[in-house]
């Protein structure tokens, strides 16, 4: 098997990983929303109440969230 | 960081790079209305000697509005929303302050030095890499620089929460950096050997195909993070900002990001299809190009939806009717541009007026009506005026529609005529015609294009004189508005 037929391979099982990583991730989005361990559309708000006087919609770094918390 | 009891965002780099939009903006179309005056009426290429050439204009023409216009106008929204959604003010930061303002300096001196080189014929010859290796080294500063205030200031901020637009803009600058530096390794010969060639000029490190393939590479995915991904995060902060509306779906953004970064980096290819390059690397570059229309829509789709319910504003706002048409013109272009990249239709479309009228349908109507879009938002903000004239506006906005439609439906016809006659044999297989046949019957379509960019480029300048006379004369704003932007 010469270099081009590998590379023709890494090719092919690249594009099947991600696009089974990239299905994996709308799982985990809708997953994660439906154990109730995030709500991503309160995001939205971030552009809306956007003062630097409001309250931030997420306060603690993504380590210290009471998610990861429960998931240990 | 101090209390934010008094803090006030900082919008002074915002409005720095803000003027350097629209004087780049200016100019890069000027250019390009002469040089489709050029393609109409030939003698027009002798108006400043060697310097007011086609060849030595083009170059500047696509420069100064990628590398002048569309990021300067991305600088300006970063140092805007970039703050807002971080929920943090430059004036935080001495450090990030000198640092943009060092960046705002080198980029405004180095963009002026590098557009005069491009007219004195300076040029490395990479269609949107013509910058020769000095003015790439200064590119890599700038861009350098931009890193630091945008991991600078998402290192200080109170939002911890990186909204959507911080993810798209991060994009850009990490696909630039990596195209730009890659496309451009080049050796200046003049310092490595004992003073072979022009000091200015450099060697690229690529050869023959492989550099064909870095070149398209590099030039797709410059469309891509350069008049795509910041432009997406741009629409992604201000439509809902001025509408008042929350994007649609935030998990749908999330997704179509991750889309667009998975497979807009393998469509490069479709730049080459029929030439020299393998077969299978075409096909792969074609099926790419056709999926990209998912992520593309999904984002577009989800700009849309997100006014669901609130559709009036499209009639009192003209600025929501700014957004929603670029939202259009997106479409309309991901749509397009699949369509060119299938074999079949490229065999017809490939070096014809159809690629332009494809560019510029994406360009004028989505990237340029977006930047000034998120002008008109931030300047009541900025200037703490309300906007001079929405009848102005009003008037541009249809201006403007009108010379886009101008521009790509002429192009169409241009452009399929053009693939059409060159392929065209009769019954003993010779061409039908000559090259100068496809010319003379173009021509109408040219002048139409050329039409098209003086509406276009009046349309421009209606919004800087707003813009002006809103700094100038707009009514003073006591508070700074919430959502919908203050017009008279």
């Amino acid at each position: 098997m010469d270099i081009r037929e590998l590379q023709g391979y890494a090719s092919f099982f690249m594009t099947i990983f991600l696009v089974v990583m990239l299905y994996w991730y709308i799982v985990h989005l809708y997953r994660s929303e439906k154990r109730g361990e995030r709500d991503y559309e309160k995001y939205g708000n971030i552009a809306l109440d956007d003062e630097i006087t409001s309250t931030p919609v997420e306060d603690k770094p993504a380590s210290q969230r009471d998610y990861t918390e429960k998931n240990k | 960081m101090q209390s934010n009891a008094t803090l006030e965002y900082d919008y002074s780099l915002a409005k720095k790079f803000t003027f350097l939009t629209i004087l780049f903006g200016i100019l890069g179309m000027l250019v390009g209305t002469l040089i489709a005056a050029q393609l109409a009426f030939p003698e027009l290429n002798y108006l400043l000697g060697e310097y007011g050439t086609f060849s030595r204009l083009r170059p500047v023409h696509t420069n100064t509005v990628i590398f002048g216009f569309t990021v300067s106008g991305i600088f300006a929204t970063w140092f805007y929303f970039g703050q807002r959604v971080l929920k943090v003010s430059m004036a935080e930061s001495k450090f990030l302050m000198v640092v943009g303002n060092i960046q705002f300096w080198l980029y405004f001196i180095g963009a002026l030095l590098a557009t005069i080189s491009l007219i004195f014929g300076v040029t490395a010859s990479k269609e949107y890499a013509q910058y020769e290796w000095p003015f790439d080294i200064v590119v890599v500063l700038v861009w350098v620089l931009w890193g630091i205030n945008i991991m600078g200031l998402i290192g200080i901020r109170r939002e911890k929460a990186l909204y959507i637009s911080v993810w798209y803009y991060l994009a850009c600058f990490l696909g630039i950096a990596m195209l730009y530096l890659f496309n451009n390794m080049a050796i200046p010969t003049y310092f490595v050997t004992e003073g072979l060639g022009n000091p200015l000029h450099a060697v690229s490190m690529y050869a023959g195909t492989n550099d064909a393939l870095v070149q398209w590479w590099y030039g797709h995915n410059a469309v891509a993070f350069g008049f795509t991904v910041p432009i997406v995060g741009m629409i992604y902060y201000f439509l809902p900002k001025e509408s008042g509306q929350a994007i649609y779906s935030y998990k749908l953004s999330l997704l179509s990001f991750w889309g667009l970064m998975f497979v807009y980096l393998w469509a490069g290819s479709h730049h080459l299809l029929w030439s020299t390059v393998p077969d299978w690397m075409q096909t792969m570059g074609s099926a790419f190009s056709v999926v990209l229309i998912l992520p593309s829509w999904g984002s577009a789709i989800n700009m849309l939806l997100t006014m669901k319910g609130e559709w009036n504003q499209l009639t009192d706002n003209p600025l929501i009717k700014f957004m929603v048409l670029a939202s259009t013109f997106y479409m309309l272009s991901t749509i397009e541009g699949p369509i060119q990249a299938i074999k079949s239709v490229n065999a017809i479309a490939h070096f014809t007026d159809w690629i332009p009228g494809h560019v510029h349908d994406g360009v004028l109507g989505w990237v340029v009506f977006m930047i000034m879009a998120a002008i008109f938002h931030m300047a009541p903000r900025m200037f703490k005026r309300e906007i001079y004239s929405k009848k102005l506006m009003e008037s541009q906005f249809w201006l403007q529609t009108t010379a886009v439609v101008l521009y790509f439906t002429s192009m169409w016809i241009a452009g399929i005529t053009q693939g059409m006659m060159w392929r065209a044999v009769d019954e003993y297989g010779n061409l039908m015609y000559s090259f100068i046949d496809t010319v003379a019957v173009l021509h109408p379509y040219y002048m139409i294009r050329a039409l098209s960019g003086v509406m276009y480029l009046t349309g421009f300048l209606m919004f800087a004189y707003n813009i002006f006379k809103t700094m100038t004369a707009g009514k003073e704003l006591t508070a700074e508005p919430q959502f919908r932007t203050p017009m008279a």
